[in-house]
């Protein structure tokens, strides 16, 4: 067989390959998306689910999982933002620092579930939090960690030694130029590595189950007091998420519409996380061209 | 006189000396020297002596083939490669040794400033690279930022071009108006000696030549140290040129002395294009 032939059939054989996958996908999110958006609407998304009754929506599920994505980020980042720093600007190649690449690495790897029944363990029975929005948080917290660190430190690796030098030679500190130099100009992709990691977290339920609970107890939007049980701000709640609810429907439902609520469901999850991608490129790209051609 | 004219050529008692005094024919005072200068990467030296002095106000290029050492001595020299290299020996700065731990080396930095061998602009608007590093040393006085943007630009000859797009991202400037911008942004600090590594290297030859005119303009204020691969660069635009080769400075002269009659057979073989 000449070189020509054996290329034109590796070629073929990759594009067989790669159109596959993308079928795959294309059905799968296709066959997701039309047989949920019949279900959905606005009363479906704003109202509260129904357990025996048809006519139930997701909107406090709804609000669950967006308001538990935003505590989990707001506790995760700087953590994760700290971590990413020190691994790629201060850190000298020795074993504590392979020690601590190896644990991250062995942390992204651990199954939700095991993240999920470590959470109910640590904060849902011994810290006493129960089954609430800050157990879910804290466990979230543990799953995204590891990936969103690691996508900080190599957005912050991304970043041009000369920049480093440039900041140096003008008489600065190492802390002054990681803060003012590095992270800006890493500002884009790290941008990009959160809101990818938003959409993780938003369809993540295994984790969920054992800490934030698996009830969703009527909520109170008009009482905005992070104190008062039925506020939908009070961390300490229990408080199923879509995907959660998904879960839920499908292995234990006996609404008589419980089919098309999972579907719809299904659809708005899917949806948001596509959106969360979208999103990552769009500010991704808008910020660098911001930065690079103002 | 730099070179003993009783010395042979290239023996070898006489390299273990090592030239390079240039104390020499030179009028102006000495801003910058280095004794026994000896850079360690791990156990490998990478320069065994450096002995070069550099006066006031004149343009001293640094000339070898790759390898020679020539960047990594200029990058000691405002300690660049603290934490990279080990250096020992004295950096003399107005007779001052900055080469040891009590230098506020970040002040050092601030009089000794650097431009690289990429242009390396931060991801900001001009104006934001230029009152950077004045910001961060608490000066907030509008006027003074404008006044101290306003003149770095305009001597480092980028002015004209830039004036009317100030906010812009600085990213966004061709490669040789970047490299104007870093020796504006390295001015605005207001640095005593200005070290150059291969500013040109990454430039067009109309760029080359808009960056040595800057240059030229630029040594009535500062003391000018560069690297430089070109041979003709250094002849055209330095006054000193000192000669490296395998880690040493082997030659140190008035930069027409060592283009016409160097002193030393390698100098002669490396400006007449024998080898490098």
């Amino acid at each position: 067989m000449n070189s020509k032939v054996s290329n034109q059939i590796a070629i073929a054989t990759l594009y067989v390959i790669a159109s596959t996958i993308v079928v795959i996908l294309a059905a799968l999110l296709g066959y997701i998306i039309i047989s949920g958006l019949p279900a959905l609407s606005w009363h479906f998304l704003t109202s509260p689910a129904k357990a025996f009754t048809a006519g139930g929506g997701i909107g406090i599920q709804l609000f669950n999982s967006f308001y538990l994505l935003i505590l989990t980020m707001i506790i995760s980042f700087p953590i994760a933002l700290g971590a990413g720093i020190y691994l790629n600007e201060y850190a000298k190649q020795n074993w504590l620092t392979s020690l601590v690449r190896t644990a991250i690495e062995i942390l992204s790897s651990l199954p939700s579930v095991v993240v999920g029944l470590f959470g109910f363990l640590v904060f849902v029975v011994q810290f006493g939090f129960g089954f609430s929005i800050l157990s879910g948080a804290f466990a979230l917290t543990f799953f995204n960690l590891p990936l969103l660190t690691r996508s900080i430190e190599e957005a912050l690796a991304a970043v041009p030694d000369e920049q480093r030098e440039g900041g140096l030679a003008l008489g600065l500190s190492k802390w002054e130029t990681v803060l003012h130099i590095i992270v800006p100009a890493a500002l884009p992709t790290i941008l990009t590595g959160v809101i990818l990691s938003a959409g993780r977290i938003f369809g993540e339920a295994a984790a969920l189950i054992f800490t934030a609970g698996q009830s969703a107890p009527a909520l109170n939007f008009t009482d905005w007091n992070p104190f008062n049980i039925s506020s939908p701000l009070n961390p300490m709640r229990p408080a199923e998420t879509l995907a959660v609810h998904i879960w839920k429907i499908n292995s234990e439902g006996i609404m008589p519409d419980a089919k098309a609520i999972s579907s719809g469901a299904s659809a708005v999850l899917v949806i948001s996380v596509l959106g969360f991608n979208l999103l990552a490129r769009f500010v991704g790209h808008r910020l660098f061209k911001r930065l690079t051609a103002g | 006189m730099l070179i003993n004219p009783s010395s042979p050529r290239l023996d070898d008692g006489w390299l273990e000396r090592n030239i390079v005094d240039p104390s020499l024919k030179s009028q102006q005072p000495i801003v910058l020297e280095t004794q026994q200068l000896h850079v360690y990467y791990g156990d490998n030296e990478a320069i065994h002596e450096g002995d070069l002095k550099f006066p006031e106000h004149q343009i001293s290029a640094l000339i070898g083939p790759s390898g020679s050492g020539k960047s990594t001595y200029l990058r000691s020299l405002n300690r660049m490669n603290d934490g990279i290299a080990r250096v020992s020996g004295e950096i003399l700065y107005r007779g001052v040794d900055v080469n040891r731990p009590e230098i506020d080396v970040y002040e050092m930095r601030r009089r000794i400033g650097m431009v690289f061998q990429r242009p390396n602009p931060f991801s900001k608007s001009i104006y934001d690279n230029i009152t950077f590093a004045l910001k961060r040393r608490g000066v907030t006085d509008k006027k003074e930022l404008d006044e101290v943007v306003e003149t770095s630009l305009k001597q480092a000859a980028i002015w004209d071009e830039v004036k009317d797009k100030l906010t812009k991202s600085a990213l966004a400037l061709s490669g040789g108006q970047q490299q104007r911008l870093c020796i504006a942004r390295a001015i605005a600090v207001k640095p005593d000696i200005l070290l150059l590594d291969e500013p040109a290297s990454a430039l067009d030859p109309v760029s080359t030549s808009k960056l040595e005119e800057t240059l030229l303009k630029l040594k009535e204020d500062y003391t000018i140290i560069i690297v430089t691969h070109n041979m003709q660069q250094a002849a055209r635009i330095s006054d000193y040129t000192a000669f490296f080769n395998m880690g040493r400075a082997l030659e140190y002269d008035e930069t027409s002395q060592i283009f016409t009659s160097p002193k030393v057979q390698l100098t002669n073989d490396y400006v007449a294009g024998d080898f490098g």
